[in-house]
């Protein structure tokens, strides 16, 4: 038997874009076990409930992610206004799903590229990172915000996107939909990217079950778990089907990822096309959260908890997020044991870790 | 032959323009809806300080005494709070970001004395 050495992995790694640490115990070039450790990113943005009233706190709750900011805030607004018992506009909740598709292809595409140079594949990378901008262009004409938002506001949205916009977004989107056919195809179809990512890190069904995977990740391993489907926002209305795969290994992922993009495209068209007419906002006045309530959202990454307690007070008395990458971890622990130390980095990579999120 | 599948795009942009821009040569286009950074009319401001108290990143000092009102540049997230809030619409976010600096700026202003005209707010 060889000797076992434990070697760290992070917190500064040229993959990791977010500081997560890993000690992994290697026998020869495998890994043994992987023991995850966090806590180099928290700045305490729970704990701004303090200091921020309950319609400013969506401000900062936003901040937590510049990835799935907009879905951040509209968690936020959800907790809120279950809170206050209030329901939001038609046209508000259609502009909401529209842009937190936006936000989801987005993230897809800044994630394919982070995969790309996770695996040494750059010009791959510099395309994927090109498409993703013709995204944030969407978000900065629509929103005024290319990575935060501000858009989402408890009881509503602060701006209407005009229908015409909204179409011109939806031929924008159609316009790049062939380049990132071209993309998908090299991401699933070419030699040297499959020979990094078919068949390493397999999650099974049941692991990825009991572990308690979100999102993309447990959807690769066929467990439907999509929040989606529970019909928050408009998905109900607008027919959702989740992309699911069954193998579980980081293609799978990346499949699971690339489909979403697509299909991102499409509930953008459909909503765009059902969108109805009217306000956005409801207004709220001289009424304060009081109880508790907990929504959930399915972001980019899987799915994302808010709890919110008020005792009828400008200040609310808790705000708790849980993001998907918190869930991810175990079954990233799992994957590691018994890959390749080469394969870690592309590993850590396909859970789509977001450590500020995680600690927040 | 799938070894070559990124051929294509990588042909493609030899002969495409670049797609980033030689910023800050290239001054940067902004849309319409782009906030950039907050400027005051400092003529119709009550000092009231509603955007002070609104703003989550305590950006903004208003001194009512002094008539000044002051935002810290690296402190402010654009988020627009003290714009919605503001009872005199005198605030704006307009396009484009404030310039790199080394130090945190706080632009400061002080409205101008015009005791001869009584105002009626």
């Amino acid at each position: 038997m060889s000797k076992r050495t434990v070697i760290p992995f992070g917190p500064q790694h040229p993959v990791l874009p977010e500081p997560i640490h890993l000690d992994l115990v290697i026998e020869d070039e495998t890994v043994v076990e992987a023991i995850p450790s966090i806590g180099y990113i928290h700045r305490g943005l729970e704990k701004l409930v303090d200091k921020n009233e309950w319609p400013e706190m969506v401000y900062v709750i936003e901040r937590i992610c510049g990835i799935c900011s907009f879905g951040h805030g509209w968690g936020y607004c959800k907790t809120i206004e279950g809170n206050l018992g209030v329901s939001v506009p038609p046209r508000a909740e259609y502009l909401r799903t529209i842009l937190h598709e936006l936000g989801r292809m987005h993230s897809h595409l800044l994630w394919l590229g982070c995969l790309a140079d996770g695996f040494g594949f750059e010009s791959l990378f510099m395309h994927s990172w090109r498409l993703r901008e013709t995204v944030l262009d969407l978000f900065e004409e629509t929103t005024g915000g290319r990575v935060i938002f501000s858009i989402c506001k408890v009881g509503g949205m602060r701006k209407d996107i005009p229908n015409e916009m909204l179409k011109k977004m939806e031929e924008t989107l159609r316009g790049i939909e062939g380049e990132l056919h071209e993309l998908a195809d090299v991401f699933l179809d070419d030699d040297t990217v499959k020979s990094r990512l078919v068949g390493v890190g397999v999650l099974t069904k049941e692991e990825a079950f009991e572990l308690g995977a979100v999102g993309p990740m447990a959807r690769a391993s066929g467990v439907n778990n999509d929040v989606r489907l529970d019909g928050h926002g408009v998905y109900g209305e607008i027919g959702f089907e989740p992309c699911l795969e069954e193998t579980g290994d980081s293609y799978a992922r990346c499949k699971v990822r690339i489909r979403e993009v697509f299909q991102s495209i499409d509930l953008i068209a459909k909503c765009v096309s059902m969108i109805p007419d009217g306000d956005v906002a409801i207004e709220i006045k001289g009424q304060n959260p009081a109880g508790e309530f907990v929504g959930r959202i399915e972001q980019p990454r899987g799915e994302a908890y808010y709890y919110s307690k008020g005792s009828g007070q400008k200040f609310l008395d808790r705000i708790r997020v849980r993001t998907p990458t918190n869930a991810n971890v175990p079954p990233l622990v799992k994957i590691l044991q018994g890959c390749e130390l080469a394969d870690v980095p592309i590993l850590v990579l396909t859970i789509d870790p977001c450590i500020s999120c995680t600690e927040r | 032959m799938a070894g070559l599948k990124i051929g294509k795009m990588v042909l493609g942009s030899l002969f495409r323009k670049p797609a980033t821009k030689m910023y800050p040569i290239v001054p940067a286009v902004w849309k319409e809806r782009t906030r950039g950074h907050i400027e005051i009319e400092i003529e119709d401001c009550i000092f009231c300080g509603i955007c002070s108290k609104k703003c989550p990143t305590d950006a903004i000092t208003v001194d009512r005494a002094a008539k000044s009102w002051a935002i810290q540049r690296m402190g402010c997230i654009q988020c627009s709070c003290c714009v919605e809030v503001c009872p005199k619409k005198c605030l704006t976010n307009m396009a484009g970001y404030t310039a790199p600096d080394a130090q945190k700026v706080t632009d400061t202003f002080v409205q101008p004395e015009k005791e001869a005209e009584p105002k009626e707010e």
